[in-house]
């Protein structure tokens, strides 16, 4: 008798999500992780002394409220802090700045544009209108529409009813957000440059498309989803980093009886006659369980853990063709004091405020696009695309006091970099980053005390993402839904009996959503 | 930041309350004195003056002025003479109601739309291929508000009927004054260049002195426009372009605005699901509801408490039952200083509201939910002979 019912491959937060159901559910479950600690690409780490980063990824939007709620996460010391604004610093020494207070953010909107503070509600509006008709496929296994199986069937019976529920006015701008390109999409709404630009980049967020590639709107919806459920207050950053995040799962998981074990590496999925029988990791140990689950993305998963001779030709062909191709790096500054904005100076109160929110270097769609360009043709841009934060600004405790950390999400640095990625191309990429930045905020050279450069590769290398994918896998439309990771293998199963998977790579995708792992975990209940 | 009116120097120095609110991104007077209710008894005895810059205001101008506006709200504008002013709601295209104002002809081309929510936009949308300018001059106009018997004695006299407006002076500074209000009562609505702000406030309130003037704020305004029977955006209805779903949003009939609708007119934004529902019949009326003393009495009797009344008024919705059924809901409501009735603006589904008509109100009585009879009453409440004459 095996002591476990189901083994994990990897301590990512899905994993842990998909660990901490199962356990509640009463099976004995065994977390494998490669590392020294769980979290995988949610993770918190003290970089340099006195200052802790979430080093990969670095706030918290996605997290399914139901996860929340169900695992009891502030019980186990989650505390999200709101981000309360986004500060976009123009060219021209001007900025764009959207508030949460509704008044404040129509009067600064109307500054560029009284056109589009009137537009903004109703934008939001709609948004919200297409996440609520959205979201229900978020927490379902996608129906797969080419099988005539009655439960198959009656899940498309449902999906249809819902959409026709819609009415056709919502229905046809949902076939626009599927359709057009966020840039596109945003332009039938807005004439303010900094605002389209700064909407439309949660639309390429960790995605080898620019702003003006169709589809990307889609992927804007994608990231709004977390806004609707806003009273959950889980859009922010975790007291304490991404870490904090994974540390809440974990410790839900192990209240519920799940066994952790870090530096245990997994070599290979145990199969026997087309079964998955349990695991043998790194230095020969066989770990043995019915079931089976992987948290590792699609390509790990398949060709490296489980082997292409176990599996159908086909399969194995689709999972080649699975698209990773990570787009974006992530710059890590330790800085002695807050940067000061020349747009909206850090000692007036609108400037302090903005400091606690995000700052978007996205001063135009031509500027977003123009980046893209480069990267389309494998070089870094040299003026990205950067989505920052100062969690030192919400959070203290992340730096010794009165200094700062801040997060810097770099697009495009992509994975397939001419000449691939070396040690003077990271740091090029480190002053390139530095050097945009500093033409906004110029003390912000002599503010830097440590930095820390982490490339696609760097990821990849780290964390285990293939090409350094923060989704594990392309969020784009061709590989979503019925079709993630595989066509016909959309629900967390795989070729193998006992196999299954609970990663981002799966439906509904990345973001710290947690989303893969509750529905593989309800998908193994179901299933048993 | 929240910004200030032109007349926030007088204002906030007469604040002794420190009781602000905000309206439309600025902040204004909730009440000045530590209690409204001096204020309220202005508004029906001598006369308040209230600081109104915060509405919306549209300069609408052009050979195609009159069109556009004709085809935007729902009332004729064509018919409209100059320096005549309407009342009036506007839709969406399907009927339903996004905001309601005034619009006012100055001269054959030129109008003066007031609004309370941000409506540039959509002005300009459907001024597509006419010859109109539409301009934004909501913080280049500041606005008072003069109500009250007093207010014509205040103004010297002036001559100027119901819902009709001049071009003047008021101790040399020029302003453009209209007959209209919010109170239900006489009075005026005095618009000046944002600049001239300061010295008309001086000039009114020196002029007003003698006549017992007394600023008012919000809250005493609030009791009198419900008296009045009027509604308020976001309070009585959602505008349809904040409604998430389709049952928040009400129709001008729905609204008890039908006279507003002028479905002769050839082409209007809502028109045709107007005319549909016109001959359907609304589904749901907005009326005036009595909540009956006695009923209301015993009530607290029960708890062993004597009467309580709301000290100002409320904005809330609160469950009206006909019997078993639940009849509509009242979205705002409160005690008539005046009439010495506890009245309110309700919803009702459209078999319910004859004037005459039983009801039972939801009052909360010592922590326990109970109801108190009331009947449906014509609106307004309160409709003195001196608001036209």
């Amino acid at each position: 008798m095996p002591k476990h019912d189901v083994i994990i491959i990897g301590g990512g937060h899905n994993g842990l999500v998909c660990a901490a159901y199962l356990g509640r559910a009463g099976r004995k479950v065994l977390v494998l992780e490669r590392r020294e600690r769980v979290g995988g690409a949610a993770m918190t780490e003290e970089v340099f002394p006195g200052f802790r980063f979430s080093v990969f990824s670095y706030v918290v939007s996605l997290l399914r409220p139901e996860i929340i709620r169900d695992l009891e996460l502030p019980r186990h010391g989650l505390h999200i802090l709101p981000l309360e604004s986004t500060l976009t610093p123009l060219e021209n020494n001007d900025y764009l700045a959207q508030w949460n207070d509704h008044d404040q953010n129509r009067r600064e909107l109307a500054r560029h544009s009284l056109r589009d503070a009137e537009a903004y509600d109703e934008f939001g509006l709609m948004l919200h209108q297409m996440a609520r008709a959205v979201k229900p496929l978020l927490a379902m296994a996608p129906p797969d529409p080419t099988s005539l199986s009655l439960g198959e069937l009656f899940g498309m019976k449902r999906l249809a009813e819902h959409f026709q529920g819609l009415g056709a006015k919502r229905f046809n701008t949902l076939t626009k957000l599927l359709t057009m390109s966020s840039a596109d999409f945003l332009d039938e709404w807005f004439e303010t440059e900094a605002l389209k630009a700064t909407k439309s980049a949660s639309g390429i967020i960790g995605t080898m498309l620019g702003p003006r590639s169709p589809g990307t709107a889609y992927v804007l919806l994608h990231h709004y989803m977390g806004e609707l459920d806003g009273v959950f207050r889980a859009w922010g950053f975790a007291k304490g980093g991404n870490g904090a995040v994974s540390a809440a799962i974990a410790a839900a998981a192990q209240a519920a009886g799940t066994e952790i074990r870090c530096n245990a590496t997994v070599e290979s999925v145990l199969i026997s006659h087309g079964q998955a029988k349990g695991v043998v990791l790194e230095g020969g140990e066989e770990i043995k369980a019915k079931t089976v689950v992987s948290g590792a993305d699609p390509r790990r998963t398949f060709l490296q853990l489980v082997g292409e001779k176990h599996l159908p030709e086909a399969f194995v062909e689709s999972i080649r063709r699975f698209r990773f191709r990570g787009a974006s790096a992530k710059v890590n500054l330790a800085l002695g004091e807050l940067p000061d904005f020349t747009c909206l100076p850090a000692d007036g109160i609108n400037g302090r405020r903005a400091l606690r929110g995000a700052i978007s270097i996205s001063p135009s769609v031509a500027y977003l696009e123009r980046a893209y360009d480069e990267a389309k043709y494998g070089e870094v841009s040299r003026r990205p695309y950067m989505d920052i934060v100062i969690p030192s600004m919400l959070d203290p405790s992340m730096a010794p006091p009165g200094q700062h950390v801040m997060s810097i999400f770099v697009q495009y640095a992509p994975y397939h970099v001419n000449g691939g990625w070396t040690d003077e191309r990271r740091e090029a990429l480190g002053n390139s980053v530095v050097e945009t930045l500093a033409q906004y905020a110029p003390n912000l050279k002599s503010a830097i005390l440590h930095r820390q450069v982490i490339t696609p590769a760097d990821i990849e290398r780290i964390v285990g993402l293939a090409e350094g994918n923060i989704f594990q896998g392309e969020l784009s439309l061709q590989q979503m839904f019925f079709l993630r990771p595989v066509p016909a293998w959309a629900k967390y199963r795989t070729p193998l009996a006992g196999l299954y998977q609970c990663g981002a790579g799966t439906h509904p995708g990345g973001g710290v959503m947690g989303a893969s792992g509750r529905n593989a975990a309800l998908q193994i209940l179901g299933a048993a | 930041m929240l910004k200030t009116t032109p007349f926030h120097e007088r204002t906030y120095a007469l604040c002794v309350s420190h009781a602000w609110r905000r309206w439309a991104g600025y902040i204004v007077t909730s009440s000045y004195e530590l209690s409204h209710e001096r204020e309220y008894h202005a508004i029906r005895g001598s006369a308040a003056l209230f600081d109104v810059s915060p509405l919306y205001k549209y300069r609408v101008r052009g050979k195609d002025a009159a069109r556009l506006l004709d085809h935007v709200v729902t009332r004729s504008v064509q018919e409209l003479k100059v320096g005549q002013v309407a009342y009036t709601p506007w839709c969406d295209a399907a009927g339903k109601v996004l905001d309601d104002g005034t619009v006012a002809r100055l001269d054959e081309t030129t109008f003066r739309m007031t609004a309370a929510e941000p409506n540039l936009r959509w002005l300009q949308d459907n001024a597509a291929g006419l010859d109109v300018a539409v301009e934004d001059v909501s913080e280049s106009i500041a606005a008072l508000s003069l109500q009250g018997p007093a207010s014509r004695a205040i103004l010297d006299g002036i001559e100027l009927n119901y819902f009709r407006t001049i071009e003047t002076r008021v101790a040399g500074i020029p302003v453009t004054i209209s007959r209209t209000g919010y109170t239900g009562d006489l009075g005026y609505e005095l618009w000046v260049s944002a600049k001239d702000a300061l010295p008309l406030w001086d000039a009114l309130m020196d002029a007003g002195t003698p006549h017992g003037i007394v600023p008012a704020g919000m809250l005493a305004l609030d009791v009198a426009r419900i008296e009045a029977g009027l509604m308020l955006i976001d309070v009585d209805y959602v505008p349809a372009r904040k409604a998430l779903i389709e049952s928040q949003t009400s129709s001008p009939y729905e609204l008890d605005l039908g006279w507003a609708v002028k479905l002769e007119k050839e082409r209007f934004v809502g028109r045709e699901a107007l005319a549909a529902e016109a001959q359907r019949g609304p589904q749901w009326q907005f009326v005036g509801i009595e909540i009956d003393w006695s009923s209301l009495e015993r009530l607290y009797a029960e708890a062993g408490l004597a009467t309580r009344l709301p000290a100002t008024a409320w904005r809330t919705s609160v469950p009206i039952y006909a019997g078993t059924e639940q009849a509509g809901y009242a979205t705002s409501g409160g005690w008539s200083p005046l009439l010495k009735k506890y009245i309110a603006l309700a919803h009702l589904r459209s078999s319910w509201t004859a004037p005459g008509t039983k009801l039972e109100i939801e009052i909360t009585v010592e922590h326990r939910r109970k109801r108190a009879v009331a009947q449906v009453v014509k609106k307004p409440f309160f409709d003195p002979e001196r608001k036209r004459a």
